[in-house]
């Protein structure tokens, strides 16, 4: 697993209080119980830990766990 | 619906001396004090730097860890004694009966160190990283909110806001929805965290509202005592489950007590300091008195609002001589907040469950720390041990800054 993987999915871990593994291409509402203040956070959570800027309409776009990883291997 | 009779079937509490009721009522009888020093901030440069803190409150016995973490502590206490109150009912929501319960429990301040942490990180930070759950998570109403959704409560749902009066508000009017048939049962009281929040102790301290006993916390709440030099800040919730009578009988539901007197008054005097004589207290008792259709001698027991103020014990002491004439110098008056201060929009709440438990049990708590009674205060208050007596009825008093006044009187139920 990349860095960058482990470090995504310990924030999602922490931010939707999921316990077992997470997939890759586990979406954050579907698969994970998140719901639209969930995802809000998440984001947030991301731009903290990469130190990086998601634009709102670039947000939106992110749903799953590869979406953040890819998001965040190619701009952070 | 006038006919409808109203009676506590549940009870719920998270008090400075231990986050269940039975645990709390033990240290209560026993006249053991839960005020302890301040350590969840640097209270050094504080005047006053203890209070009833809450230990130990596993949240994660009622509510996801996750959602826990979205919501200010006051949220947690009460969601923890609501929940208790539901359990201790024995009430089963089901889809009959979900559209005739509700819930009502307030606080006086709300999520304070919530907004207090927030702000912080917006000064450093910057408005996007302000939370998605910065709102919800620190609004006073979100007990309420957070216990129906847990249970799927769909009737009447609300959260009264009168400062030190809004446990007894909530319940009070809780009540009088289900007198006037709005809903079958309620759950409702108040719920209360300050002693985390600088901004808080802060302005208390500046109203020189609060005690400065630091050398003894234990001692520092002592109502109608003549070193008393203001009141002890402290945290907690407390709940109870208010029912329909003919419906906790016919579920066979155990009951504490009856709900039969709520009185309410403003003073129209000033923000903080009580109206001369207490003469908002005492139209408040009075009020109570007439609802309940009671004379004065038909009281036994007064948890008193008692917090342990120069002018708030000596307000009440008028008050009640005001109230209840004579008969002041007769009944037998306590102030439970001498062990576990005074838990703001909580204490109303707390109070209810202590009066239901002292008329339940039989048993009139204890003012602790009354060594030296304030002649001026020369009522039969309670020193310092618990009383075993006969309670039929009881009345509980809570005052507010505002000059907002609410008086409940509960009945032994046979």
């Amino acid at each position: 697993m990349s860095n960058v993987e482990e470090r995504v999915k310990k924030i999602v871990a922490e931010q939707l209080g999921v316990k077992e593994d997470i997939a890759n291409d586990a979406s954050f509402v579907d698969d994970l119980g998140a719901d639209s203040l969930d995802t809000v956070e998440l984001v947030m959570a991301l731009e903290e830990e990469f130190e990086c800027e998601i634009p709102d309409d670039e947000a939106e776009k992110i749903t799953t766990v590869q979406q953040a990883i890819d998001y965040v291997a190619k701009n952070a | 619906m006038s006919g409808r009779r109203v009676v506590i079937t549940g009870l719920g509490a998270v008090t400075p001396l231990a986050n269940t009721v039975s645990e709390t009522w033990e240290g209560i009888i026993n006249g053991h004090s839960g005020i302890s020093g301040i350590d969840s901030f640097d209270i050094s440069p504080f005047a006053t730097t203890f209070g009833g803190v809450i230990r130990n409150l596993d949240i994660t016995q009622y509510i996801p860890g996750k959602d826990a973490q979205r919501m200010d502590g006051f949220i947690h206490y009460g969601i923890a004694a609501g929940c208790q109150a539901i359990d201790d009912s024995g009430i089963e929501v089901t889809e009959a009966n979900a559209e005739r319960i509700g819930v009502a429990i307030g606080s006086g301040i709300g999520g304070i160190t919530g907004i207090e942490e927030c702000y912080a990180v917006y000064e450093k930070s910057g408005p996007r990283r302000i939370s998605p759950f910065f709102v919800p998570g620190n609004i006073i109403n979100m007990i309420s909110g957070n216990l129906s959704i847990k249970y799927g409560l769909k009737g009447p749902n609300f959260a009264i806001v009168t400062a030190c009066a809004t446990g007894t508000h909530n319940i009070g009017d809780a009540a009088r929805l289900i007198k006037y048939g709005d809903a079958d049962v309620m759950v409702a009281g108040g719920a209360e965290r300050c002693t985390s929040s600088p901004t808080a102790m802060g302005g208390f301290i500046s109203a020189k509202a609060l005690s400065r006993r630091n050398d003894a916390p234990q001692s520092a709440s002592r109502p109608w005592d003549k070193d008393r030099d203001g009141f002890v800040l402290s945290d907690g919730a407390g709940v109870v489950v208010l029912e329909e009578l003919e419906h906790a009988k016919a579920r066979g539901a155990k009951i504490y007590a009856e709900l039969i007197g709520y009185g309410m008054s403003g003073d129209a005097y000033h923000m903080t300091t009580p109206s001369p004589g207490g003469e908002g207290a005492a139209r408040c008792m009075r009020n109570a008195l007439r609802d309940a259709g009671l004379n004065p001698e038909a009281v036994d027991y007064i948890n008193a609002h008692g917090t342990s103020t120069p002018a708030g014990d000596l307000g009440e002491t008028q008050a009640m001589k005001t109230a209840l004439g004579d008969y002041a110098y007769k009944v037998a008056i306590s102030s439970t907040k001498s062990m576990i201060g005074h838990m703001l929009g909580a204490a109303g709440g707390i109070e209810a469950v202590l009066t239901a438990l002292s008329i339940k049990n039989q048993i009139a708590p204890a003012t602790i720390n009354l060594d030296n009674q304030d002649p001026e205060c020369d009522l039969d208050f309670i020193p310092n041990v618990a009383r075993n007596m006969k309670i039929d009825v009881a009345m509980s008093n809570s005052f507010g800054f505002g000059g907002t006044n609410g008086t409940l009187i509960f009945r032994r139920f046979e």
